[in-house]
């Protein structure tokens, strides 16, 4: 019993945060790739926000609830339908048993979560259930989903079970599946955009680079490459060059390293980038405009905005604390 | 011992990581001034540290900027003497952490490093690159697989793939350059030479090494803790082996 996949969908695998403090022996961290997305999915349902979850890309699957689960879409604007019914986006939804899930395509963006009740029953390598493809390890397998799997859910926690309480005894009428009258407030949710503007940090060699590389890299549009994966975002535009050639150490990058090989076009390194990296870094994607550049489709123009570290962790933190809230305001709904 | 590490430069990687840079040559004296911060924050850590990467030249320290900053609100409430950090972004508690450790870390240089011995079966169809790496230098492959194994190899750093090493110390002799074109797929196990750098595949990955030998070991092991057989700062040593004691070796 759980959730049977009839239609995997392109690229569906299971995520969490990632897989952190294994970087020093070179096990890539992963995880989503919208992680504001990612979390909020876990919240509304009421899991911890680092709990196993779909990461569906593009074209998604379609699933068949063998028992009733409360879920929460969040992500790219996809339009999944129950029964003929489209389901909300950023709600909890309680789906009864026997009901089948049609994710269908994304309209804008690359990427939804859907989040369960409870988390997907499955082993957790190196404290994670992140799918890392390439070494084959965690989520299901080491694999992305395919037809007739099925996905064993754990039992919900006290906080999920109060949330689908109030659900059930909303869906009087029967309905195949129930949610709530309330969404997450717009302040809280990304700002997807069909041209990002992503604010980023002056990265480790910035000063190695031509100042009118520099110049371009905030005056002018960079579009995204169809190269682009889970690895890192490859983007073209004007060629950015170093003032003279140099040979750089293999040293450690992160999520939105912005480095650039020799034929000058950057690289955005994302959720699946190895630990370390050789090439020089020009700039630095701040955390919560990652999640932006998670959803920028192939051809999508990107434009780059230089700001400080203290501002940037002054966001971060105001974002994790929006989060926190969230997460208060469903413990006070469940009441 | 307690040491001081006196030149160090850090800067910030992103708005939650900071690298300690502790020299800008690859040398014995940085390694061993990376491992001395690396064996201090193995056993010591400030509220919101996540996790740490030694490098070449450097340590990166990953955190967590909101539980940093809570952790120093928590310190002031308790101490308000303490109370000087409030105008502090994370950035700057955790770099005056870290200033605070490099006076005083514990010097581990006495320690022996552990020598990790590696049976290789070269050449065939494990090596298919031996050849070309012993014509490239006037060499027989005997000599090429003897200059090889004549050596050990510090463990600088893992990374490009999960426990790669980075290997110091190969013979000039027996160097040889990249592939013109990446091969698609490289076997697990794969010894390999690229430039003067020697290098061991743990997975099966796309790569331009002139591939030499595999190794029957795995260098992965995700069900275990550590989930590598070698960490940064270890030595290795190759040993040659046949195909016949390859197989046997696959098979245990």
């Amino acid at each position: 019993m759980g959730i049977y996949v009839i239609k995997p969908g392109v690229l569906t695998t299971i995520q969490d945060m990632g897989r952190f403090g294994y970087q020093k022996f070179g096990v890539v961290a992963g995880g989503a790739m919208d992680t504001l997305a990612y979390r909020v999915a876990n919240i509304l349902v009421g899991n911890e926000e680092a709990e196993a979850s779909l990461e569906i890309t593009v074209v998604g699957p379609t699933l068949y609830f063998e028992h009733a689960a409360l879920i929460a879409i969040c992500g790219a604007a996809f339009k999944p339908m129950i029964d003929g019914e489209e389901l909300p986006l950023w709600r909890p939804v309680w789906i009864e048993a026997g009901q089948t899930l049609h994710m269908g395509s994304a309209k804008q963006g690359m990427r939804a979560y859907i989040a369960v009740a409870g988390g997907f029953k499955l082993p957790k390598p190196m404290n994670s259930y992140s799918t890392y493809l390439r070494a084959q390890i965690g989520g299901l397998e080491g694999r992305m989903l395919k037809a007739d799997d099925v996905l064993q859910i754990r039992p919900p926690n006290e906080r999920s079970t109060k949330i689908i309480d109030k659900l059930k005894r909303e869906n009087k009428k029967g309905d195949s599946f129930a949610s709530v009258s309330w969404k997450v407030s717009d302040e809280l949710l990304p700002r997807y955009a069909l041209q990002p503007v992503l604010r980023v940090l002056p990265g480790s060699q910035f000063e190695f680079f031509r100042p009118e590389s520099l110049q371009s890299l905030f005056q002018e549009p960079f579009v995204v490459e169809p190269q682009s994966d889970r690895m890192g975002y490859r983007l073209k535009g004007a060629a950015l060059q170093l003032k003279e050639a140099r040979e750089l150490l293999s040293e450690p990058v992160v999520m939105g390293t912005v480095q650039v090989p020799s034929d000058g076009n950057p690289i955005v390194l994302m959720a699946d980038r190895q630990t370390t990296g050789g090439y020089p870094k020009i700039a630095q994607v701040i955390s919560v405009d990652l999640p932006l550049l998670a959803q920028a489709q192939i051809g999508n123009p990107i434009r780059f905005e230089l700001i400080d570290i203290k501002e940037a962790q002054r966001l971060k933190m105001i974002m994790d604390l929006s989060l926190l809230q969230l997460q208060l305001t469903i413990k006070m709904y469940s009441l | 011992m307690v040491a001081k590490i006196t030149n160090y430069e850090m800067a910030s990687l992103g708005d939650s990581a900071i690298m300690v840079s502790l020299g800008t040559q690859v040398d014995e004296g940085t390694h061993q001034r990376v491992m001395m911060l690396s064996h201090y924050l193995e056993q010591h850590s400030f509220y919101g540290m996540i996790e740490y990467i030694p490098a070449y030249t450097s340590v990166t320290i990953v955190y967590e900027p909101l539980q940093v900053y809570m952790g120093m609100l928590q310190r002031a409430e308790a101490d308000p003497e303490a109370g000087s950090e409030l105008d502090l972004s994370p950035y700057e508690i955790v770099s005056k952490w870290l200033e605070s450790v490099l006076q005083q870390v514990q010097h581990t240089a006495a320690a022996e490093p552990a020598l990790v011995e590696i049976p290789v079966c070269y050449g065939g169809e494990f090596g298919p690159d031996l050849e070309f790496v012993a014509a490239q230098n006037g060499m027989s492959t005997t000599e090429v697989i003897q200059i090889h194994c004549s050596r050990d190899y510090l463990v600088y750093m893992l990374g490009f793939a999960p426990g790669f090493p980075y290997l110091g110390g190969m013979d000039k002799r027996i160097s040889a350059p990249r592939k013109q074109t990446p091969r698609l797929v490289i076997p697990s196990g794969t010894v390999g030479i690229a430039g003067e750098q020697t290098g061991i595949y743990p997975i099966s990955t796309p790569g331009g090494w002139q591939l030499i030998g595999r190794t029957p070991i795995s260098l992965f092991l995700p069900d275990k803790n550590p989930p590598t057989l070698l960490k940064a700062g270890n030595r290795i040593r190759f040993y040659p082996i046949s195909p016949i004691e390859y197989d046997q070796w696959s098979r245990i």
